[in-house]
């Protein structure tokens, strides 16, 4: 399966970069789970995710051809 | 209900006055109106820019949200919300959050409750920088209530 990510604010030039395209065994798997796989670690405190735009939490699923956004707490307003 | 962003700089006063338009006159009993600005201090330091980061797509959609859930909760007349993205320069507006109902409770607490909201929920980053040049995230926004 195929999934886009992106990542916004601090994470993003933590990261250096602003998505990553992964590819990934299986049909499905959670927002958590995909964060270990990319980044080899547990996710940061505090992390924030959406999936298809929509908000998220570590144990939402993931599916070929969804887009997931990883961001740290928002301060807009 | 409108919601919008803006690039540049924008006028909260004159959005409220022209939305204010389309509501029908004799029953806009309330309006309520916060309109958010960018000092030039923060924690005790001098800030003179600011950047506002946001996730296009998802920033319209979360407002828009935030508007339905609120008028499926007060009898709202209309809303009207508008946020600014990109580099601001202190004075400017940041947000705008109007609504206008036949009674002063629903607007106020409509407004607060979509202001608090959109302060917890949407996609927005703020990025400062002070007056050495050094730029740093806004680590979080406090608690309104």
């Amino acid at each position: 399966m195929t999934v886009h990510v992106h990542y916004f604010a601090r994470l993003r030039e933590e990261l250096g970069r602003q998505g990553d395209a992964a590819e990934l065994p299986g049909d499905s798997l959670t927002v958590g789970e995909l964060w270990r796989h990319l980044h080899q670690e547990a996710p940061p405190e505090r992390l924030m995710a959406a999936v298809n735009q929509e908000q998220a939490s570590l144990e939402t699923p993931v599916r070929d051809g969804d887009e997931v956004a990883y961001f740290p707490p928002v301060t807009g307003g | 209900m409108a919601v919008e962003i803006y690039t540049g700089d924008f006028d909260p006063w004159e959005i409220v006055r022209q939305a204010e338009q389309a509501i029908p006159a004799n029953a806009r009993g309330a309006a309520s109106v916060f309109v958010g600005r960018m000092r030039d201090f923060n924690e005790d330091e001098d800030v003179t820019g600011l950047f506002l980061e946001h996730y296009p797509g998802m920033t319209e959609r979360e407002l828009e949200r935030i508007v339905a859930e609120a008028e499926a909760r007060w009898p709202l007349l209309g809303c009207h919300v508008a946020h600014r993205v990109g580099d601001v320069r202190p004075g400017d507006a940041l947000v705008l959050v109007a609504t206008w109902s036949a009674h002063r409770v629903a607007a106020r607490d409509a407004c607060s409750d979509i202001l608090e909201r959109l302060k917890h929920e949407a996609p927005f980053w703020k990025r400062e920088t002070l007056t050495d040049g050094t730029q740093r995230w806004v680590e979080k926004n406090t608690p309104g209530f």
